[in-house]
């Protein structure tokens, strides 16, 4: 087979991973700013919440997560009467978007917690609500700080897509394993599979830099 | 300025670890009343602000902002109880605050910085907010840089659009926090000359702490020397600059006034 033959099966494959990324990135990213925020709330069962959360999606295997959605969810849905079977592509996106959303949560957290004191200062002198402070002082300042480890998350989270190829999703990994089982030949499948990954990668390298000066426009040296 | 006391502190103290800041200092203000702290660093000067601005609570005494407790509420049975976030909220919008580094928000142009109080607190219509704000830029000489961001700006231009935002929110009180020791020597007049404006024109009540003794003397009713938490001696510019009746007010005053 000419290696050609073999773009389209691997373009359809390339459209489930990019779906699934873009899911997972925008669903995780708003889990991350829920439990970023959460963790640094002063209502303890909020933060206690988000630090569960947090550490428990961080503290064990992306891939366990996934199959526990997809096989062990439906099992343990049963024994208490509950239809908990998920389609392939809810259960990847929920489990890639819950880990994201653990790691960026952190991000998050951190990036509000480097807005100066003096800015908080500002703002209660100037009597704004903590609420407002948040929204309107802190995360405005603080969301230009979290881009760049973001777009790494972006970027993890893409390749770590290829897992949900094991839960019978025909992403780009998945593809890439069927043509190889059909026709033997691991070596012009796999590379151009990896250029694909390394290419939409690329795209999304540039599409956070364009976010990251969309987002800190104003700030010194960004026109 | 009428005779009752707009600020009274009644033996405050005020405690940083084992630093005692403030020792049960006794300090009034008149309504209208200009008035210069001055002092060592480490006295406990920006400290007197920090608590009227309720950015430090207090560990002793009381301090009172327009015939209220500031940091204390009364309780059903008349006793005092440390004040909620309400009542510090209420209390906060007699006072406003200039701060020695400015602390503009910098994602915001210098007229937004100016109208988001006034629109987020205040309740102010967007119209209503503008208005005010050009007026302010107007006032403080920088209307041609409405829309410029702060770090656009030069630093006494950015101390301007300070004083108009804490002006924004119609404070009865303006406290202004060393307000040109950060600025560059020939950047300082500036700022100056809209305090000295802003002395001269309004009925505010103003706390000035600064290093700026020709500056205090001009523009004071009466000047405070601070010192190991407590006011040493204070007096009408005049007699507290020439004639001082504290020996460690003239050392003070030798050693800044020979730099």
């Amino acid at each position: 087979m000419d290696w050609t033959q073999y773009l389209t099966p691997l373009t359809l494959g390339a459209w489930v991973t990019i779906e699934l990324t873009i899911y997972s990135t925008v669903f995780g990213a708003l889990l991350a700013f829920a439990a970023g925020i959460g963790k640094l709330a002063h209502n303890p069962l909020i933060r206690a919440i988000s630090i569960g959360y947090i550490e428990i999606f961080r503290g064990t295997s992306l891939l366990v997560q996934l199959f526990w959605l997809y096989f062990a969810l439906p099992v343990a849905g049963q024994a208490i009467g509950i239809d908990l079977r998920l389609p392939p592509v809810a259960a990847g996106v929920l489990a890639l978007s819950l880990n994201i959303g653990a790691y960026g949560a952190e991000v998050v957290r951190g990036a509000i917690q480097s807005v100066s004191k003096d800015q908080y200062e500002a703002a209660r002198a100037l009597n704004f609500t903590p609420r407002k402070t948040l929204w309107r002082v802190a995360l405005p300042q603080a969301i230009p700080e979290m881009m760049p480890p973001f777009g790494n998350l972006a970027i993890q989270n893409l390749k770590d897509t290829a897992l949900v190829s094991l839960i019978s999703l025909s992403d780009l990994a998945f593809r890439a394993e069927q043509l190889r089982n059909f026709t033997q030949d691991s070596t012009t499948i796999y590379t151009l599979a990896l250029l694909m990954y390394f290419g939409l990668a690329l795209v999304l390298t540039a599409m956070m830099k364009l976010l990251e000066r969309f987002v800190g426009r104003w700030r010194a040296g960004a026109r | 300025m009428s005779d009752e006391p707009i600020i009274k502190f009644d033996k405050v103290v005020k405690r940083f670890g084992d630093l005692t800041v403030l020792n049960e200092l006794d300090f009034e203000v008149k309504k209208g009343e200009k008035v210069s702290i001055i002092g060592p660093s480490g006295s406990g000067k920006s400290t007197v602000l920090r608590i009227l601005m309720t950015l430090e609570d207090i560990n002793g005494g009381v301090v009172t902002v327009g015939g209220e407790p500031l940091w204390h509420e009364k309780a059903p049975d008349g006793s005092l109880v440390p004040a909620s976030e309400t009542h510090l909220r209420k209390m906060r919008t007699q006072l406003g605050m200039v701060f020695q580094q400015f602390n503009l928000f910098p994602h915001m142009t210098v007229l937004r910085n100016i109208t988001e109080a006034p629109v987020q607190v205040l309740g102010l219509t967007k119209q209503e907010a503008k208005q005010r704000g050009e007026e302010l830029l107007e006032l403080v000489g920088l209307a041609d840089q409405a829309q410029k961001y702060p770090h656009q700006l030069s630093g006494g231009q950015q101390q301007r659009v300070g004083i108009a935002r804490a002006l924004a929110m119609r404070p009865n009180i303006l406290l202004f926090d060393e307000p040109t020791s950060a600025l560059d020597p020939e950047l300082v007049g500036e700022v100056l000359n809209v305090i000295g404006k802003l002395a001269e024109e309004h009925d505010l009540t103003m706390l000035l702490v600064t290093h700026e003794m020709r500056f205090a003397r001009e523009v004071s009713d009466r000047v405070c020397f601070f010192d190991q938490g407590r006011i040493r001696e204070e007096g009408a510019p005049e007699d507290l600059f020439t004639d001082p009746n504290e020996e460690r007010t003239r050392e003070f005053l030798q050693a800044v006034l020979d730099n």
